[in-house]
């Protein structure tokens, strides 16, 4: 079922593409478009950094890839499935393809490290010996091997987000989507994390980090897409941050 | 599903009740509360259908029949009659056993001076019902009896006790439907604080991945367990006190022991545990249910 309404999605989507936006204008109810006529292509295993200033749009494009919202015109494409016609039962099984990272990290601070990055896979309804086995690799792979039993208030911010970069990460997804991953961190904290992003993108998977860091958009070196009031107003390979603040 | 998942959601679902703990114990002491008025009330009600059934057990219906009719015709007007559906037996009073009645119950030794039966005509059927609501219509078809002379009826009595039994029932029903709309809306409540509490995890459960069952189930499971706990107490409390209010009774109103038979503890709560328990899960169900869908868009 799921494989043949990705085929059906796929007809309208380039095979080499994991997100294609085709016209999109995002409007809420007053005032001027969040995203206008956007048209944008990211392949698979591609890093991209989206840029701008706060109100740029940035957060609404987001928001359009998680499906958490519809576009107001255009279409979306996210690894296959049209989210202007994916059905409300299909969006969990959507979302389990995308790993997000926020820049409040938005971790469960009842629960420890270990917890928090098995709670992703118990929602997938992952078996307990593949959590078991599982959690402990990802949490190695972050650097976090000797914290899992810690509790989330004991963490510094740059611990947090790897937790936070091994919860998006320990379903395998296709895409990891990161909302402003560095804003709360110190220069060092924010190095690693990025560090990090591009090691997960080395091993194959496509990353997109929204942000508004020129430091570190300029100094990594990697496709740059900027949003000016939600227009799309430069897409380069090894671009730079021209942000004229 | 799988089982892992399974036990997962109800895990969490008992973790809720901890998580809010003063809320947890807030709805289960209000449905507590609500769940031993509806025990009360359900010991009352059961009770008095009790002494209103006895009573209506002797509430009788007296036929008195003509000169010429002979006692062969009385009792086969008895048996036609036993065959109605809301007769529940009849005794035939001969005249020479409505005259020795009377003469122990109000002639006494003053009896000897009568050489005949002054009762020669007063042969009757005392006719004893198993629904007393049911008795104008059965005097109405004696009445039109043409061996019939004449029917005594207790009407006052019939229409008393089956009215008074209709009344009770009808504000009983009332006054428990008010009480699990008001334990509805406070397990409802509890919901809406849980979910406004664990907004946050709802929104990264969404952003994962979690189906809706996922996302909803541990709050149901969550109503369900503070109906089933709601409604244990209230039981526990019922058992021991229903005797002490029947020994306080009898002791304080030994006037009123002759007139009211208790029904034992065991036959009341033969029905009120399983109605109870019942009732608790379904305020849990009904209370979680509707909120999480109003208010869980996931």
């Amino acid at each position: 079922m799921e494989r043949g309404f990705r085929r059906r999605q796929v007809r309208r989507q380039p095979e080499d593409e994991v997100i294609t936006l085709e016209g999109v204008t995002k409007s809420y109810s007053s005032g001027a478009p969040a995203l206008n006529c956007v048209d944008l292509h990211i392949k698979q295993g591609e890093f991209v950094f989206i840029v701008g200033v706060s109100g740029s749009g940035k957060s609404t494009l987001i928001r359009l890839l998680l499906r958490e919202l519809v576009p107001t015109e255009g279409s979306i494409y996210v690894m296959g499935y049209d989210l202007n016609r994916i059905r409300h039962s299909q969006i969990p099984k959507f979302r389990r393809k995308l790993g997000v990272v926020f820049q409040d990290f938005r971790l469960l601070p009842d629960r420890n490290v270990y917890e928090n990055v098995a709670f992703a896979q118990r929602i997938v309804q992952t078996p307990a010996r593949e959590i078991r086995k599982r959690v402990p690799s990802v949490l190695a792979m972050v650097g976090l091997a000797g914290k899992y039993k810690s509790k989330i208030k004991e963490l510094s911010g740059g611990e947090k987000q790897r937790v936070a970069i091994a919860r998006a990460l320990v379903n395998r997804p296709e895409i990891l989507l990161a909302d402003e991953p560095t804003g709360n961190l110190d220069p060092a904290n924010s190095r690693e994390v990025m560090r990090l992003m591009e090691q997960i993108n080395e091993n194959g998977t496509t990353v997109v980090v929204v942000t508004h860091d020129k430091e570190m958009v300029n100094r990594m070196q990697k496709r740059v897409i900027e949003l000016d009031q939600g227009d799309l107003i430069s897409d380069e390979e090894m671009g730079v941050y021209h942000d004229e603040d | 599903m799988r089982i892992s998942t399974l036990f997962y959601v109800i895990g969490q679902g008992f973790r809720n009740l901890t998580r809010n703990r003063w809320y947890t114990l807030a709805s289960v002491a209000t449905i507590s509360a609500c769940l031993f008025l509806f025990g009360m009330f359900y010991a009352i009600v059961q009770n008095f259908q009790n002494i209103v059934t006895e009573a209506e057990k002797g509430v009788s219906v007296t036929v008195f029949f003509g000169e010429d009719v002979t006692e062969d015709m009385i009792l086969v007007i008895k048996a036609a009659l036993e065959k109605r559906p809301e007769v529940e037996r009849i005794e035939y009073i001969s005249a020479e056993a409505a005259w020795e009645e009377f003469k122990v119950d109000y002639l006494k030794e003053y009896a000897d001076g009568f050489t005949e039966n002054p009762l020669e005509d007063s042969a009757s059927l005392a006719i004893y019902l198993n629904d007393v609501s049911m008795q104008p219509a059965l005097v109405t078809y004696l009445e039109s009896l043409p061996d019939v002379r004449k029917v005594n009826r207790s009407e006052m009595t019939a229409s008393m006790l089956s009215g008074m039994n209709r009344l009770i029932a009808a504000i009983s029903l009332g006054i428990i439907l008010v009480l699990l709309l008001v334990s509805i809306f406070l397990i409802s409540n509890t919901v809406r604080f849980g979910i406004s509490v664990r907004r946050e995890e709802i929104n990264i459960m969404k952003y994962i991945g979690a189906t809706d069952f996922f996302v909803r189930a541990p709050f149901v499971i969550e109503s369900i367990l503070i109906g089933i706990i709601g409604s244990m107490i209230p039981l526990v409390v019922t058992y021991f006190l229903y005797n002490q209010v029947i020994l306080y009774v009898h002791n304080h109103f030994s006037i009123l022991s002759s007139l009211l038979t208790f029904l034992p503890v065991e036959q009341v709560m033969d029905k009120l545990v399983p109605a109870t328990v019942l009732i608790g899960v379904g305020i849990g169900l009904i209370g979680s249910i509707t909120t999480v869908r109003r208010h869980l868009h996931v």
